[in-house]
C-alpha cells in the first residue's frame, strides 16, 4: 500500500539527490582543476567568486553561449540522441544507491535511498552499460575517423572491464548475499570475530582492487582514458562536439564517477556505515554504548557516505593527475588475461571461505 | 612532391596534422591504418618553411644571428652558438676565454631546457601532465635567467661574431647557481613518477627501437643516436668552446627505444648541470669579444669620441665582415643532435650560400620505419621522443 506522504517524501528525496548529484558534477569539474593545480604547483581557476568557486556557473553559461555545430556530414539524429544517452543513464544510476539507515517516522519506515530495488546492483550494471552505447553511437554520428577511433576504443574497453567488474561484484554477493544495496550497506555494519566491521575491503580485498580497476577503466579515467586520449585521437568520441552536447558528455563523464565511487563506498567501505554506530547510537564491543536520537544517527551516517564517497573521487582525480595512460592492446590485455583470471579466482577463494564458514 | 598510396585495399588513412595536438608544430603525417595498427605511414614536411637558407645570402654574417633563434625555437640560444661558431671558423678567429666560457654555459642551460621541453611533452602526449607542470615551472627559472642575461626569453639573439653581444649581469653566477639547486628537485620529481613507473616502462619499453646500424645509415645524432648505444657526442669528439676544459659523461642507452632515449635525456639533463657547475666556478674575467675593428663593434665611447672609431663603426655596419672566399662546415651538439652551418663565402658581405643541417630532418625520416607494424600510441610516443621541432626540420 502506497500512501500519499510517502510518495511525496520519496519524490522530494529524487528532487534532493538529483540537485546534489547535479551540483557535486558542477563542483566536480571544479574540484578537478583545483586539485590537479595543487599538484602541479599552479593555482587553477580562482577568480570567479571567492576561491573560484561560481567557476562552474560561468563554465555553464559560457558551454550555453557557444554555437552548436553539427558537421554537415554528420547523422544528425544520432549526433543529438548520443549526448542524451550518455548523461541520462549516468544520472539514473544513482537512483539505487543508499545513504543511510532506515528511518523510522511513526506510521512509516523511510529508506535513504530513491528506490530500494530488489536488483539495485543488476539494475546499475544494467543501466551503466547503456552508457556506453553513447559513446559509441557520438563516436560513429560525428563522421569522424578520430571520433569513431575512439568510439571503438571505448567499446572494446566496456566489454573487457564489465565482465571483470561484475565477477568482482559476484564475490561481495556471495558473501552478503543479497542484491539489494541497502542490505549489503546493512550488512557490513555486523562485526567479525567481534570487533572488525565486515567491509567489503576486509572481506574481499582481491576484489575490491579488481573492483576499482575496473571502475576506473569503465569511466573512461586515467590510466584508461584511451578513447578521449587528446594527445592521439584529438578528442576522442566528442571531438565534434561543441556546446552543451559536449557539456552533457563530461557530465555524464562526472555523474559516472560519482556513481562509481557511490558504489566503491557501498559495497567496500561499508557504504553509509560508521563503525560500531547503530539506529540507536554507538555501541562499542565489550564497552558499553553511546546513545543518540535517530536524527543525529542520520546525519552521521549521511555525513560519512559523504565522506567516503569524496575520499573516492579525490583518489580518481589523484590518480588522474599521476599516471600515464594505457596503450590500447596493453589495456585489453590487462582486462582479459589478467583481471578476469584474478576475479574468477576470487570467486572460487571466496566460495571456499564461505563454505568453511570463515565469512 | 607529397604522394601517398595505400598499401591494402582494406584499411583507413588517417591524417594526423598539419594541426595535430601530438605534433607540436606543423607537421603532416599520414597513417595507413588496420583498426590501431599502422599499415604504412608517409611524411610531409614543409609547412613551417620560411626561405632562412635563402634569406642569409641577403643578410649580413651578424644579420642572420636573429633567424637562427628561429629555427629551433625551444632552444634558440644553441643555434646563435653553433652559427657563430662556423663563421668564426670561417674567419679564423678564436673568441676569448671568458666568451667561450659563458656561450658554454647558456648552451648547456638551454640543453636543459630543450630536453625538459622534450621530455615533458613526449609524456604529455602519453597522458602524464603533472610531469609536464613539473618541467615547466625549471624551464620558466631557466627563461627568466635567459631574459635576465641576454635580454629576450625566447628570441635571444644572444651571440656575435666573434663572441658575444654584451657581458652578462654581474650577479650571473649567483643566479645560475640557484638554477643547479633548484632544477635537480624537479628532474628528481619526475625520475620518481616516471622511471620505474610500470605503465610508463610498458608504453616506452621497446617502442620506436632502432639498431645502431640503421640508426647510423639514416644519419641520427644526438640522444637518439646515443640512446642505441654509440657514446657519439661532438662536445667529447671535436671539442669547441673549452668543452674540453670540462669533466662531463656521456649517456647511452641500449636498445635505442623511446624508453632509452627518456633515460638518455635525463642523464643528460644532470650532466650538463654538471658542466655549468664546473664552468661558473671557473669563469674567467676579461673581453667577451674578440678585439678585432673588422669583426666586432667598438663600444660607444670610442665611436663618439674618435675619428678611428666612428669609421669602424660605420664600415661594420655599411659592409659588414668580409670573409675570405672559401667554405667551411661546422657541427655542434646540440640537444636533438648534430647541428652544422655549411658557409660557402665568395668575399663578399653577404655568405653566397648557407645551409643547415638540421638533427631533427635525419630523425623524422627514420618515423614511418619505426612506427610500421605499431599502434597509433606508439606513433604518438616515438614522434615526441625524437623531438622533431617543425621550425629546424623546415626552416
Amino acid at each position: 500500500m502506497v500512501d500519499h506522504v510517502t510518495v511525496l517524501i520519496y519524490a522530494l528525496m529524487c528532487v534532493v539527490v538529483f540537485a546534489v548529484l547535479l551540483t557535486t558534477v558542477a563542483f566536480l569539474t571544479l574540484a578537478e582543476r583545483r586539485i590537479s593545480a595543487f599538484m602541479q604547483d599552479r593555482l587553477g581557476p580562482n577568480r570567479v567568486g571567492p576561491w573560484g568557486l561560481l567557476q562552474p556557473v560561468a563554465d555553464g553559461i559560457k558551454f550555453i553561449m557557444k554555437e552548436d555545430i553539427v558537421p554537415r556530414e554528420a547523422n544528425r539524429l544520432l549526433y543529438i540522441v548520443a549526448p542524451l544517452m550518455t548523461i541520462v543513464p549516468a544520472l539514473l544510476t544513482f537512483a539505487v544507491v543508499p545513504f543511510g539507515h532506515d528511518l523510522f517516522l511513526p506510521g512509516r519506515v523511510i529508506n535513504f535511498q530513491i528506490a530500494n530495488f530488489n536488483v539495485g546492483i543488476l539494475y546499475i550494471f544494467a543501466i551503466a552499460a547503456m552508457g556506453i552505447f553513447g559513446i559509441i553511437i557520438g563516436g560513429w554520428a560525428s563522421n569522424n575517423k578520430y571520433s569513431l577511433l575512439g568510439g571503438l576504443r571505448s567499446a572494446s574497453q566496456f566489454i573487457s572491464y564489465e565482465i571483470a567488474m561484475s565477477l568482482a561484484v559476484i564475490g561481495v554477493l556471495m558473501v552478503y548475499g543479497s542484491l539489494r544495496l541497502n542490505n549489503i550497506a546493512q550488512y557490513q555494519g555486523s562485526l567479525w570475530f567481534g570487533f572488525l566491521p565486515k567491509w567489503g575491503i576486509l572481506v574481499q580485498p582481491l576484489g575490491f582492487i579488481i573492483f576499482i580497476v575496473s571502475v576506473y577503466a569503465e569511466t573512461n579515467r586515467v590510466p584508461f582514458d584511451l578513447p578521449e586520449a587528446e594527445a592521439e585521437l584529438v578528442g576522442g568520441y566528442h571531438t565534434e562536439y561543441s556546446s552543451m552536447k559536449f557539456a552533457f558528455f563530461f557530465m555524464g563523464e562526472y555523474a559516472n564517477m560519482i556513481t562509481a565511487s557511490a558504489l566503491l563506498a557501498t559495497l567496500y567501505f561499508g557504504g553509509w556505515q560508521v563503525p560500531y554506530l547503530h539506529n540507536i547510537g554507538f555501541i562499542f564491543p565489550g564497552m558499553g554504548m553511546l546513545a543518540m536520537p535517530q536524527w543525529l544517527v542520520a546525519i552521521i551516517e549521511v555525513l560519512s557516505f559523504a565522506v567516503k564517497v569524496g575520499f573516492f573521487l579525490f583518489l580518481f582525480l589523484w590518480v588522474r593527475w599521476t599516471l600515464p595512460r594505457f596503450r590500447f592492446d596493453q589495456l585489453t590485455d590487462l582486462g582479459w588475461k589478467v583481471l578476469i583470471p584474478l576475479a574468477l579466482l576470487n570467486v572460487v577463494i571466496t566460495a571456499v571461505l564461505i563454505v568453511l564458514r570463515v565469512l | 612532391m607529397f604522394s601517398f598510396e595505400r598499401k591494402r585495399k582494406d584499411t583507413m588513412v588517417l591524417n594526423m596534422g598539419p594541426s595535430h595536438n601530438a605534433t607540436h608544430g606543423t607537421l603532416r603525417i599520414v597513417l595507413e591504418l588496420d583498426g590501431e595498427i599502422i599499415v604504412n605511414a608517409s611524411l610531409e614536411i614543409g609547412y613551417l618553411h620560411r626561405g632562412i637558407e635563402k634569406m642569409a645570402e641577403h643578410r649580413t654574417y651578424n644579420g642572420f644571428i636573429p633567424l637562427t633563434d628561429r629555427m629551433n625555437y625551444v632552444s634558440p640560444i644553441m643555434n646563435n652558438v653553433s652559427y657563430a661558431l662556423a663563421v668564426e671558423k670561417l674567419l679564423g678567429i678564436e673568441v676569448p676565454k671568458r666568451a667561450q666560457y659563458i656561450r658554454v654555459i647558456m648552451n648547456e642551460i638551454t640543453r636543459i631546457a630543450d630536453h625538459l621541453v622534450a621530455i615533458g611533452t613526449n609524456v604529455v602526449d602519453m597522458g602524464a601532465l603533472t610531469n609536464y607542470f613539473y618541467f615547466f615551472k625549471e624551464r620558466e627559472r631557466i627563461y627568466d635567467l635567459i631574459e635576465k642575461s641576454v635580454g629576450a626569453r625566447l628570441t635571444t639573439t644572444f651571440t656575435r661574431i666573434g663572441g658575444i653581444a654584451r657581458d652578462v649581469q654581474p650577479d650571473f653566477a649567483h643566479d645560475v647557481k640557484v638554477l643547479l639547486t633548484e632544477i635537480p628537485k624537479s628532474i628528481r620529481d619526475v625520475d620518481k613518477l616516471l622511471t620505474k613507473n610500470r605503465i610508463f616502462m610498458d608504453r616506452t619499453m621497446g617502442v620506436g627501437a632502432i639498431t645502431q646500424e640503421r640508426a647510423l645509415e639514416y644519419g641520427f645524432t644526438g640522444p637518439a643516436l646515443r640512446a642505441t648505444g654509440l657514446p657519439w657526442d661532438l662536445r667529447k669528439k671535436q671539442p669547441y668552446s673549452s668543452y674540453e676544459d670540462f669533466q662531463f659523461d656521456v649517456p647511452t642507452g641500449e636498445n635505442g627505444d623511446t624508453y632509452d632515449r627518456y633515460l638518455v635525456r635525463m642523464e643528460e639533463m644532470r650532466q650538463s648541470l654538471r658542466i655549468i657547475e664546473q664552468a661558473i666556478d671557473r669563469l674567467p674575467d676579461g673581453p667577451v669579444s674578440v678585439d678585432d675593428p673588422h669583426i666586432t663593434l667598438p663600444p660607444k665611447e670610442e665611436v663618439y669620441n674618435t675619428m678611428e672609431g666612428l669609421i669602424h663603426h660605420f664600415m661594420l655596419i655599411m659592409y659588414g665582415i668580409k670573409a675570405k672566399p672559401g667554405y667551411v662546415y661546422f657541427g655542434t651538439e646540440v640537444a636533438n643532435g648534430e647541428l652544422g652551418f655549411y658557409i660557402v663565402s665568395d668575399g663578399e658581405q653577404y655568405p653566397y650560400r648557407l645551409k643547415v643541417r638540421p638533427p631533427c630532418f635525419a630523425l623524422f625520416q627514420a618515423f614511418p620505419e619505426m612506427v610500421r607494424g605499431r599502434l597509433i600510441s606508439d606513433a604518438i610516443a616515438i614522434l615526441g621522443s625524437l623531438n622533431i621541432v617543425a621550425g629546424e626540420l623546415d626552416r
